[in-house]
């Protein structure tokens, strides 16, 4: 399929996605366990990505503001910054991608590849709104959460260094991650990381709609689909801070 | 009845199935056989509308497929029961769950008329009790295959599809698909469509037998005229073995 047939197609099965399940009570049982899938699974990964990246970042901004001219708060403001801005909301989508990403577009080409999604055809089921909407309606809901915890668990690792090494004391930067806060920049995280979730829930379970073969085209299926969301990611970034900011 | 009116079907430009017309009748096991690639699984898959063909049309006792609306689709698509080359049995779903899955979809039985259907289904293809609440990864393949057909048979189908029923299985557990799905056929009434390349169950099964090859329909006739056919490529590929052509020899020399 060259490009333009590969949107055109990925807009048809969203058309296919985006309708009123036939059976509610079966579509809450799947997205509670999307929820827990997605959502909470995701949650030691981001806890412990975002706790060591928080403690980097402070580290890096303090060498990079080793300057007399420069007040003793900003090292702690460069962290909460750079945290809100872009580290909690679309580095964290992009790692996201690789564990979210590649197990939906496996478990759906798997199921592609073995039949089952024929099976549910004929039996009259829309299986493109049986299988995907439970998936990207949990991973959507579940993002703002993951984006707060990352937040506040990255800050955690910046006091972290000030508390246990003598980089930085902990009232500087105690001080500069509440100087001149602007609450909208967690809005604006928030927002990106729902597009993101969107992206990667969508172009995953897309790839593993459409895999046709074997095992082997599962696996390339999986890749694709994190290989493409990741850079589908960097330009929706690119076009929302142009908006947003 | 189901009627294949010149069907043409291509991927990526090359040409899967080539013209095919066929009737396929009710009672009976139709069957559709072929070299492996010669396109039988995707004649299966037009059939029933998984595919769609580029050209040509199937009629559902009258009712075309290609007409058809979303709606009255759904609706055909309850009279029919499929069985997969690969089983197909839902992953997340237990045995017996996987059998009350399209009364779920389609019937508004309560959940005790499903659990009894389910479980006369499943006894139906002599499936233990045992093994009813296990995960389909935890049964071997050709009770795997018996869930199928129990899945496909459960809303008592007007017309069944059986892509490979013994692909995979002992020549014994064969047998006994093979004889489930002509007893089904003729208890039933069904129109009963079967993909094949076993050389046992064609002479066991076949009442109307289809030969492709390379997507073009190459011969069709029943179990008996094969051996009387001339065609070349038929006699090619059911009496490829030294085994068969003998078995073709004395046939013909008991005829005589
Ligand atoms: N979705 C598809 N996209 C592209 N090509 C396909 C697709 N489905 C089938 N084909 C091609 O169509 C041809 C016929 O395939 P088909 O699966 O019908 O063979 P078959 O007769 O069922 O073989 P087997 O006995 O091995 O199951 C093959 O060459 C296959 O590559
Ligand atoms: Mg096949």
């Amino acid at each position: 399929m060259n490009i333009l047939a590969r949107i055109g197609a990925y807009f048809l099965l969203m058309g296919k996605v985006f309708r009123l399940p036939d059976r509610q009570r079966t579509f809450w049982r799947q997205y509670s366990n999307e929820l827990e899938k997605q959502g909470l699974q995701s949650l030691p990964i981001v806890v412990i990505i975002s706790l060591f990246i928080g403690a980097i970042l402070t580290i890096q901004a303090k060498i990079n503001t080793e300057n007399p001219l420069l007040p003793t708060y900003t090292t702690g403001l460069l962290t909460r910054e750079t945290l809100l801005l872009e580290f909690s909301s679309t580095i964290l989508c992009l790692i996201l991608a690789g564990k979210v990403g590649s197990n939906i577009a496996s478990e759906i080409g798997t199921m592609r590849i073995t039949e089952q999604i024929d099976a549910l055809e004929i039996m009259g089921v829309n299986s493109a709104n049986y299988l995907i909407l439970p998936k990207i309606l949990a991973f959507v809901t579940m993002m703002p959460f993951l984006v707060i915890i990352s937040i506040a668990i990255g800050l955690v690792g910046g006091w972290g260094v000030g508390a246990f090494t003598d980089v930085i004391t902990v009232a500087d930067y105690l001080t500069g991650i509440q100087y001149a806060f602007n609450p909208y920049f967690i809005w604006y995280g928030i927002i990106k990381a729902l597009v993101f979730a969107f992206i990667i829930t969508s172009m995953s379970s897309f790839y593993g709609y459409y895999a046709y073969g074997g095992a082997l085209e599962v696996g390339k299926a999986s890749t694709n689909a994190v290989v493409r969301s990741s850079i589908v990611i960097l330009f929706a970034d690119l076009l929302l801070t142009k908006l947003l900011l | 009845m189901i009627e294949i009116n010149d069907i043409v079907k291509s991927f990526d430009g090359s040409t899967v199935l080539n013209h095919i017309s066929a009737s396929l009748e009710d009672g009976k096991v139709n069957m559709i056989i072929g070299q492996s690639g010669s396109g039988k699984t995707v004649l299966l898959k037009s059939i029933i509308g998984l595919h769609i063909p580029d050209e040509g049309d199937i009629l559902y006792d009258g009712r075309s497929l290609t007409a058809m609306k979303e709606k009255d689709l759904r609706l055909l698509r309850r009279e029919m029961g499929m069985l997969f080359q690969g089983s197909a049995l839902f992953d997340s779903l237990s045995v017996i769950e996987n059998v009350k899955f399209p009364m779920q979809v389609f019937s508004d039985k309560d959940e005790e008329e499903m659990e009894q259907r389910a479980r006369y289904c499943l006894q139906r293809v002599n499936i233990p009790e045992h093994v009813f609440h296990l995960m389909p990864g935890e049964i071997s393949g050709g009770q795997q295959k018996r869930v199928a057909i129990a899945r496909a048979i459960v809303l008592e189908p007007k017309y069944l599809f059986c892509d490979e029923p013994n692909s995979g299985l002992d020549p014994r557990t064969s047998l006994v698909i093979d004889q489930l799905i002509k007893e089904l056929t003729e208890e039933l009434g069904t129109c009963t469509v079967v993909n094949s390349h076993d050389m046992n169950s064609i002479m066991e099964i076949g009442d109307n037998i289809l030969f492709l090859k390379n997507g073009v329909k190459e011969w069709q006739g029943s179990r008996q005229d094969i051996f009387h056919s001339d065609n070349e490529a038929l006699d090619d590929f059911v009496f490829a073995s030294n085994l068969y052509k003998e078995v073709k020899r004395t046939h013909l020399l008991h005829q005589q």
